[in-house]
């Protein structure tokens, strides 16, 4: 696959040709922290940025989003009958993403997009998006992406991929998306020698820098029903608020709620972000609630990131090792910890 | 700081020993800096984690609500005032508590440390005689602890514990010629159209995590307003309506009963200032009533007092 | 593709009240459109998300049969604010059906096989579904002895009671209809808590499956009776009830270990069961 190189002084006359082909989402600053948006002026991308606070699965998974809609008006012959909302399916490209996040949206698409069932707003935003990542030249302190499959540099969710080598840009295509994306890009050069050679280094000394924090496969090999039921889930959960930080900030977290809501006589059925996290999430009609502990909420959680997706899926964990329950927490559970007790727990019999 | 860590871990096993509570509840280091865990010490292995430092803003309280069992708890001043509340708003009883009262220096602003860094990662900090040094990959800085107290902190006027059973501590001095109010000044002189605005903009990047809500020990409801389907009174959407209900509703709930302990902001993954709503509260309920929350264990909070002699109007 | 969270839209024909306290009533509903009919082709054990615009979905096994054509049968239980709509609901108004939805009995498995269907109050729907395909005339002879074992807490409970009436009259299905009490002196069946029941009127394990749907209470008591008659646990089957929304196993409240209950279940074997969490 090609690539180019792309100086900074040139990037943003780049990025205004692209949003004048598509609608180009990039990390803008926004008060006091870095969110996706759709660009309005080609200098408001950041690509300075760690990473956004939520992560990026909002662009394909919005916390609130109309599913349908409906009358109730007295009268209508139609009313009751819930129908498709209208949705711009525009062509769309996302610039500077982490590859860690774009991993997610992969790990996201097992669930989203089966051979027997299609979330159809997931499906068609995945397919009329085009992601172009941002290598990670400075991990954070909390990331631990190489210890769960991927890396500060892993192509694999993205189309093309960035890297920041100083002075300009090294633009590569990945896919046949991202190859059509360069194709379009008349103000790229030839990479120099010697930025390929820094890229190298950086991606060398980003990836040196992190530890392995556990090893997913030890989990896959621990039996459900003991890590299930293991002591330590007690001490786990004690300082957890049960709020929904971890899950709404998290990008591979996708449970959801339905719900109608109506003004007057038009209404709509929307769905919104929903969380483990919550008493009501399990709660039946009757009152019987399956999960009313706390404990069992909190367990969930890392066991469906952890162990049940793994054992699912047989394709690694459920978490892409962005940090971002491991910054937001607000009582500081870390994901790191509990999965080191997850994997250290005796597997032998007594 | 190692002080307070030795006489808490003191205080516990003693506890412990003696069989005069059945858990302790503290905090234990955190595995990133400015934080650390609420901890639950049930035994003496467990009291060696017990830890104390500028990093312990979490509200203690907020663990105490609904417990059973004879608990010993760390209390800074913030928390021991949510324990009053606790109290008078039958979450736990006085006899079932030992309260290990932490005079406070005040509890470093996470949030404002790290985007002080402007960007680097800090993997060590150490507090010293009012400076906080912080050091990571290729740097280290020295910062005047004062100058990053989270914002009600320095502003607070109950650093020492107002109910306990021992004091990990002396007493420290209380803040005097505090002005609390000046930023609800502020608010209160805009005009209407231009208050509202300040307010959308104050939460309109609300997730509806209820991070805030949960963090908070006032939010002791079996099921919460915002949780209620039969009716439904707050819809699920991020939409403006329903996230300015519930953080309008949930100020007003909290209304003579907030103690200003910061853990609803501390909370927030978004960095909204909510308690923006709720010192107005706080301001108005002191005006009105001439009460602070969670400062006097035998008087109740104004809003849930009722007399048939009241001689206010609203009343009858 | 069709947008799998779509409902199809339908009208209530009917609806029946099954019970004296008035909390179950069976609606019958029609297509709109007939083509969605055919799109809907369901097994005896699936369910459907009935959908009422405006207040939401419940997710609700389909209580008619296969073999039953041009109409779907829900029993609804008046629990929360969308049942407690349909109980309101008059013939001729528009609602919604999504599905079918999840696994359903294992009907190749069954094939051949003794069944002995054990069913405890409201939870018949499924079962109903089941036993109409089952005497289906071009499927009864597919299947070896049938018995049913269907209690209520008084006789003023049970569902489908001119059906079951009919099913005693026949002499290819063995009905142990039982209630915990009555002092309807007329009274003609048992009367006696389903395990009870089961024990004494089980046929015998060999070549048999077990399908047990009920209240929790009632499926920890009949349980330690089958495996007593020597059902083995991959020889009892049960039907899962969970909180969900999407139907489909998207949305993930219905997780329970590796399994969505509403797309991989909410049929299980007790063997598929005891390797999951018992979070239900």
């Amino acid at each position: 696959m090609r690539e180019v190189y792309i100086t900074k002084e040139k990037f943003p006359d780049v990025v205004g040709k692209l949003m004048n082909q598509h609608r180009v989402f990039g990390p803008v600053f926004q008060g006091q922290y870095h969110e996706f948006a759709e660009l309005k002026a080609s200098d408001e991308i950041d690509l300075t940025y760690q990473n956004t606070r939520l992560s990026p699965k909002g662009l394909f998974h919005p916390h609130s989003e109309r599913m349908f809609q409906f009358s109730l008006a007295k009268g209508d012959p139609e009313a009751g009958i819930v129908k498709e909302a209208p949705k711009d399916y525009s062509s769309r490209l996302i610039l500077g993403m982490r590859p860690c996040d774009a991993m997610a949206f992969r790990l996201d698409d097992v669930n989203f997009d089966t051979t027997t069932i299609k979330d159809p707003w997931w499906t068609r935003r995945r397919a009329t998006t085009a992601i172009v990542g941002l290598g990670c030249n400075q991990p954070c302190r909390s990331c631990f992406c190489t210890s769960v499959g991927t890396g500060p540099f892993d192509p694999s969710g993205l189309d093309a991929l960035l890297t920041d080598v100083g002075d300009g840009f090294i633009l590569q295509a990945i896919t046949e998306k991202g190859q059509e994306l360069l194709d379009g890009i008349s103000d790229g050069g030839p990479v120099p020698a010697a930025a390929t050679e820094k890229a190298t280094q950086l991606r060398k000394s980003a990836e040196a820098q992190f530890v392995t924090q556990f090893d997913p496969k030890a989990l896959a090999e621990k039996d459900m029903l003991e890590l299930f039921n293991a002591s330590f889930w007690d001490e786990v959960q004690f300082s957890c608020i049960n709020c929904g930080t971890c899950t709404f900030l998290c990008p591979t977290c996708w449970c959801f709620d339905i719900q109608d809501e109506v003004c007057e006589d038009q209404g709509d059925r929307i769905r919104i972000w929903d969380s483990c996290m919550f008493p009501l999430f399990t709660v039946h009609g009757s009152g019987h609630n399956p999960r009313s502990q706390k404990l069992q909420r909190v367990r969930q959680r890392f066991m469906h990131k952890l162990k049940y997706y793994q054992d699912k899926y047989h394709d690694g964990v459920a978490c892409v090792g962005c940090g971002r329950c491991v910054k937001y927490c607000p009582v500081n559970i870390d994901i790191r910890e509990v999965a080191r007790l997850m994997t250290a727990t005796c597997v032998c019999p007594a | 700081m190692r002080a307070y860590t030795e006489r808490i871990q003191e205080a516990a096993r003693r506890l412990l020993t003696d069989n005069l509570v059945d858990v302790v509840i503290g905090f234990r280091k955190g595995t990133v800096p400015f934080m650390n865990e609420p901890f639950l010490a049930k035994n003496l292995d467990h009291v060696r984690q017990l830890y104390w430092d500028g990093n312990c803003g979490i509200n203690l309280a907020n663990y105490l609500a609904k417990r059973t069992d004879r608990v010993a708890i760390v209390a800074k001043g913030c928390d021991s005032r949510n324990i009053i509340v606790h109290l008078l708003e039958y979450q736990i009883k006085r006899e079932q508590l030992y309260i290990l009262g932490a005079p406070c220096h005040g509890m470093i602003d996470r949030r404002r440390m790290l985007a002080s860094l402007d960007g680097k990662d800090p993997t060590h900090a150490e507090e010293k005689d009012g400076a906080i040094t912080v050091a990571g990959q290729d740097f280290q800085v020295t910062l005047d602890r004062q100058e990053y107290l989270q914002e009600n902190c320095s502003i607070c006027i109950h650093r020492n514990p107002v109910i306990f059973d021992e004091l990990l501590a002396e007493p420290v001095p209380e803040q005097q010629d505090v002005d609390r109010y000046p930023d609800v000044r502020q608010v209160e002189a805009m005009s209407p159209e231009q208050r509202w605005e300040y307010f959308e903009n104050l939460i309109s990047t609300c997730i509806r995590c209820y991070a805030c809500r949960n963090a908070c020990p006032l939010c002791f409801c079996p099921t919460c307003f915002v949780d209620e389907s039969r009716p439904q009174w707050v819809g699920k959407s991020i939409d403006p309506t329903d996230t300015r209900t519930f953080h309008f509703l949930r100020a007003y709930h909290v209304a003579g009963r907030c103690t200003d302990c910061g853990a609803c902001e501390r909370a927030c993954p978004v960095g909204i200032k909510m308690r923006q709503f709720t010192k107005k509260m706080e301001k108005d309920i002191k005006e009105l009533y001439g009460y602070e929350a969670g400062v006097l264990p035998d008087q109740r909070p104004p809003l849930d007092t009722y007399r048939p002699d009241d001689q206010a109007p609203f009343i009858k | 593709m069709n947008n799998p969270y779509l409902p199809y839209p339908v009208r209530i024909e009917s609806i029946v009240t099954e019970t004296e306290d008035r909390n179950l009533r069976t609606i019958k509903l029609l297509f709109l459109n007939p083509e969605d009919e055919e799109k809907f082709k369901y097994i005896p054990g699936q369910f459907a998300e009935l959908s009422v615009a405006g207040l939401g979905e419940i997710p609700i096994g389909i209580a008619s049969s296969p073999t039953e054509k041009g109409f779907l049968k829900f029993t609804v239980n008046k629990v929360g604010k969308v049942s407690s709509h349909i109980h309101n609901m008059q013939p001729g108004d528009i609602m919604g059906v999504r599905g079918p939805l999840g696994n359903w009995y294992p009907w190749d498995l069954l094939e051949g096989k003794n069944i002995v269907i054990i069913g405890g109050g409201f939870a018949f729907t499924t079962l109903r579904s089941s036993i109409v395909y089952m005497l289906d005339p071009r499927n009864r002879s597919r299947f070896g002895e049938i018995s049913v074992v269907y209690g209520a807490r008084f006789p003023g409970l049970l569902l489908f009671k001119e059906e079951l009436a009919a099913w005693e009259q026949r002499d290819d299905i063995k009905m142990h209809i039982t209630v915990d009490s009555t002092d309807d002196p007329n009274w003609k069946y048992n009367v006696g808590f389903v395990p009870a029941v089961t024990k004494q009127k089980a046929p015998d394990s060999e070549n048999s499956y077990a399908i047990i749907c009920g209240p929790p209470i009632m499926i920890k008591f009949t349980l330690p009776v089958l495996t007593e008659l020597g059902f083995p646990p991959e020889r009892i089957i049960s039907s899962l009830e969970m909180r969900m929304k999407c139907g489909i196993g998207i949305c993930g409240r219905c997780n329970l270990g590796t399994e969505y209950v509403c797309k991989d279940g909410p049929v299980f074997t007790l063997e598929q069961l005891s390797r999951l969490p018992n979070e239900y």
